[in-house]
C-alpha cells in the first residue's frame, strides 16, 4: 500500500485512471438521469415526484461514503503519518460537504410536495445535518493552523470522532420512529424495488460514485503538483540566499 | 399541486454541484500542470514516443 501512496506513483497511477474514471462517471450518470427524469415509471403513492430519488439516493450515500473515505485517510494519516493520506483529506471534505448539501437540498424539495414541510426534525435528517456539520468543521480545522501538519492532525481526530454518526445516520430510521422511511435497499436482502426503479437508480449511483472519485483524485494530483511547486520555489529560493 | 418545479429543481442539483466541483478541480489541475512545466522541466510532457535506446528511428 505504501508503494501506491507514494506521490510520484501516485501522480502516475492517477494520471492513468483518471481519464477512464471521468468518461465512466459521464456515461453511466448521464444513462441514470435521462432513465430516471423520462424512462422510470411514476410512483403509485408518490407520482413523478419519485425521480428526485435518482438524485437524492446517490448523494446521501456519498454524504457517508466520502466521511468514510476521510475517516480512512485520517487512520493512515494517524498511524502511519502519510503525507498523501493528509493532502486525500482534505480534498474529500469540501466534496463530501458539497454531496451533503445536495442530499439535504433534495430531500427537501422532495419533502415539500410529500410530507408538507422542507425540514422536519427527524433522527435521519437531523443526523445527515450533524455529517454536514461535521465536513464543515473539518474543513475549518485543517485550515485552522499555521503549521500544517497540525491541521491535518487535529482534521484526522476531528474526523475519527465523527465516524460514530456514520451508524447513526445508517440505523436511525430502525432505532427510532422517523418520517423518512426505512432502507429499500441493503447489501445482504433483496431489494423491495420496482426493477424498472432499481436500475436507473444503480446506473446513477455508480456514476455519481465515479464523479465523486474523479473530483477527489483530481484535486489530490492537483495537491501534490502544488506541493511539489512549493517545494521547489522554497529549494530555489534558499539556493539564491547569500550565505552569512 | 404539480412536482415539476421540485423534481427539476432536483436534477438541477444534481447536474450543477457535480459539475461544479468537477470544472474547478480540473481547472486547478491544468494550472498546477502548466505551472509545474514552468518550473521543473522534468514534469513536462513528452512531444512524441520515447526513442528506444540504440534502436533506428
Amino acid at each position: 500500500m505504501h508503494r501506491f501512496a507514494n506521490p510520484g506513483q501516485f501522480l502516475r497511477l492517477s494520471g492513468a485512471v483518471l481519464p477512464w474514471v471521468s468518461v465512466g462517471a459521464l456515461v453511466l450518470t448521464a444513462i441514470g438521469l435521462v432513465w430516471g427524469l423520462f424512462f422510470a415509471p411514476a410512483d403509485w403513492q408518490q407520482g413523478d415526484a419519485v425521480r428526485i430519488m435518482y438524485v437524492h439516493v446517490p448523494a446521501a450515500w456519498l454524504a457517508s461514503a466520502g466521511y468514510m473515505g476521510l475517516a480512512v485517510c485520517s487512520v493512515l494519516s494517524l498511524v502511519w503519518r502519510h503525507p498523501l493520506a493528509d493532502l486525500a483529506a482534505v480534498e474529500i471534505g469540501p466534496v463530501g460537504a458539497g454531496f451533503t448539501a445536495m442530499c439535504l437540498a433534495t430531500g427537501s424539495l422532495w419533502g415539500k410536495p410529500m410530507w408538507g414541510a422542507w425540514w422536519v426534525w427527524d433522527a435521519r435528517l437531523t443526523s445527515v445535518l450533524v455529517l454536514f456539520f461535521l465536513y464543515l468543521g473539518h474543513i475549518a480545522l485543517v485550515r485552522a493552523f499555521d503549521d500544517p501538519v497540525r491541521g491535518y492532525r487535529a482534521g484526522a481526530i476531528l474526523a475519527l470522532i465523527g465516524v460514530v454518526n456514520l451508524p447513526i445516520i445508517k440505523f436511525s430510521v430502525d432505532w427510532w420512529n422517523t418520517l423518512h422511511q426505512p432502507a429499500t435497499i441493503s447489501f445482504t436482502g433483496a431489494p423491495s424495488m420496482y426493477l424498472g426503479m432499481l436500475w436507473p437508480l444503480a446506473f446513477s449511483t455508480l456514476g455519481y460514485t465515479l464523479a465523486f472519485a474523479a473530483i477527489v483524485l483530481a484535486r489530490t494530483r492537483a495537491a501534490v503538483m502544488e506541493r511539489r511547486i512549493r517545494g521547489l520555489l522554497m529549494a530555489r529560493a534558499a539556493a539564491q540566499e547569500p550565505a552569512p | 399541486m404539480t412536482h415539476l418545479p421540485f423534481i427539476v429543481g432536483s436534477y438541477a442539483l444534481g447536474v450543477l454541484v457535480p459539475a461544479g466541483f468537477a470544472l474547478a478541480a480540473f481547472l486547478r489541475l491544468g494550472a498546477a500542470r502548466r505551472r509545474l512545466a514552468v518550473i521543473d522541466p522534468r514534469a513536462r510532457p513528452r512531444a512524441g514516443p520515447r526513442p528506444r535506446p540504440g534502436g533506428a528511428l
